[in-house]
Order: C-alpha cells, then structure tokens, then sequence
C-alpha cells in the first residue's frame, strides 16, 4: 500500500505526471483511487458504486489531464471531475439522511445551575485530540456525517476532510461562497449535536457534579 | 459566524470582538470547543474502509488513457 501522501507531495505527483514522468503514475492512481473512493461511499454508501465511481474518476481524469494547468489545484480538479461522477449513479442512497434541524434545535440547550448558565452538553475534554482516533469514535463519526442531510454533507466532506478552500468547493459545487460557508457551518452543528448525544449516552462521562 | 471565526476567515477585529465574548462566557467557550473539537475529528478521519487494489485490467485501463493523453500532447506541439 502506498505512504500516504500529502498535499504537497500530491501536487508533486500532479506535477511530475504532467512532464510525462510515468514514474507517479502508481502512487497517483493508489492516493486519489483511495480519496475518491471515500468521498463517495461517504456521499452514497454503496461500497461497488464508490468503486467505479473511483475509476471512471480516474480514467476521465487521465484522458484530459493537459486540461490540468497547474498542478497546485489537482485535488480540487479531480474532486470535481468526482462529484459530477457521483451524480450519474442515480441509485438511491443507502444513508437516510436525517431533516435539517433548526438553527435553535441545533444549539444545545441551557439550564441554570447554582445561578449561573450551564450548557447541557457532553464533556468534549475527553475526546482524544487526533492521532488515530478510537475505532468506536471513528465509527461514530462516519454514522454522523453519513446522517447529514446531502447539501451539508457534500460540503463538509469537501471542506473539512478533503481540506478543501471555501472558493474551491463552491467551485466544485457550483454554488457561491456565502452558500457554502452557510451549509459548512449548519453541517458543523449538526455533526456537534450528533456526536454530543452520542458522548453522553456512551462510555465517556458527561461532568458529574461541577460548578 | 463562529465557523468563519474558526476557520480564520474573519476580518480582525470581529475575531477580536468574538475572543473577547469567549473570555468571560464559559458556556461560550465550552460550545466553541465543542465546535472546533468536531472539526479536528473531521480533519483526522481516516477511512476504516479503503477500496479493493485495483485490478491489473483496471490499472492498464488507466495507464493507457494517461499515455493516449501524452502522445496526444506531444502531436499537437508539432
């Protein structure tokens, strides 16, 4: 399997390909083979269309790679060629996205406590930081995103897992950056709520007892 | 607005207004932890899936449309 590979080292590849050097073609096609894959299982759930849509992604791509012109915006580049990909298997999602919830069902509730305003949310300072994240949590997490509603969930897994920029994905998106960075945020609420619950029912303990 | 805070895409002295509100409201700041803290997880998942190694017909597939593209290229300089 190949290291992985950053954003740099992507643009490297990109770069490399580009000057004919068929030396990045096996860790090109291994890194994005694999991103392109999970955005897509995460968008639609079928593991066999995550599988195709990864190839007809790639395939498109290298059929028009000269259109690329720098190699600095690759990632943006394939992820677009991605969605539109994603948009023609029209089967059915297998994740039943959840409503969107109001801004004030997304916001956790407050109670008083000893005269001063508490928030009814679960200890975060518990959740591990980064590193690999517990398998439970992970699992988790890719229940959460799987449960946004699909506007929230496009743009999160654009911006805040592929790291994307707010022009990038309105790009890719073909929306405006004012929409983007509004279904960013709602998105961001919504995963907040979902794994607040889901740390308050679990193993790690909400706070018993402070001031 | 508190995304933008977060994700540094405030004109300054609105993130100094935001900072300043953070300071003296705990359960501002325990949301804004909480917000962040979602974020970071986002950042760090990494898929528990990945996808079947893709097969060698699959592969030569993807390796001849780079070379069309390149020949392709080298035709049209002339």
């Amino acid at each position: 399997m190949a290291a992985l590979v950053n954003r740099e080292q992507e643009i490297e590849l990109a770069r490399r390909l580009l000057a004919g050097d068929a030396g990045a073609f096996d860790d090109f096609v291994d890194h994005f083979r694999a991103k392109v894959f999970h955005y897509t299982w995460l968008m639609c759930g079928h593991k066999e269309d995550a599988e195709e849509v990864a190839q007809e992604t790639l395939l498109k791509a290298f059929q028009n790679f000269e259109q690329l012109r720098e190699p600095d915006r690759v990632r943006s580049w394939i992820f677009r060629i991605a969605k539109n990909e994603c948009l023609m298997k029209r089967r059915k999602s297998l994740f039943a996205p959840a409503r969107e919830l109001s801004l004030e069902e997304l916001m956790p509730s407050k109670s008083s406590e000893n005269g001063r305003m508490k928030l009814d949310i679960a200890d975060w300072s518990q959740v591990p930081d980064d590193q690999a994240l517990q398998a439970e949590m992970r699992a988790a997490l890719g229940r959460a995103i799987g449960q946004l509603p699909e506007l929230y969930r496009s743009v999160i897994l654009l911006r805040d897992l592929e790291e994307l920029s707010t022009q990038e994905t309105a790009a890719i998106l073909d929306v405006s950056e004012d929409v983007v960075k509004t279904r960013l945020h709602r998105a961001r609420l919504t995963l907040r709520k979902t794994l607040d619950q889901y740390l308050l029912a679990g193993s790690l303990q909400s706070r018993q007892g402070e001031t | 607005m508190l995304s933008d805070y977060l994700n540094l895409e405030l004109p300054t002295e609105t993130c100094a207004e935001i900072e300043n509100h953070l300071k003296g409201c705990a359960p501002c700041i325990e949301f804004t932890e909480s917000l962040k803290k979602t974020v970071e997880l986002c950042r760090n998942y990494r898929p528990a899936e990945l996808p079947q190694p893709a097969a060698a017909e699959a592969r030569e597939e993807l390796l001849r449309a780079y070379q069309g593209m390149l020949a392709r290229k080298k035709s049209e300089r002339g």
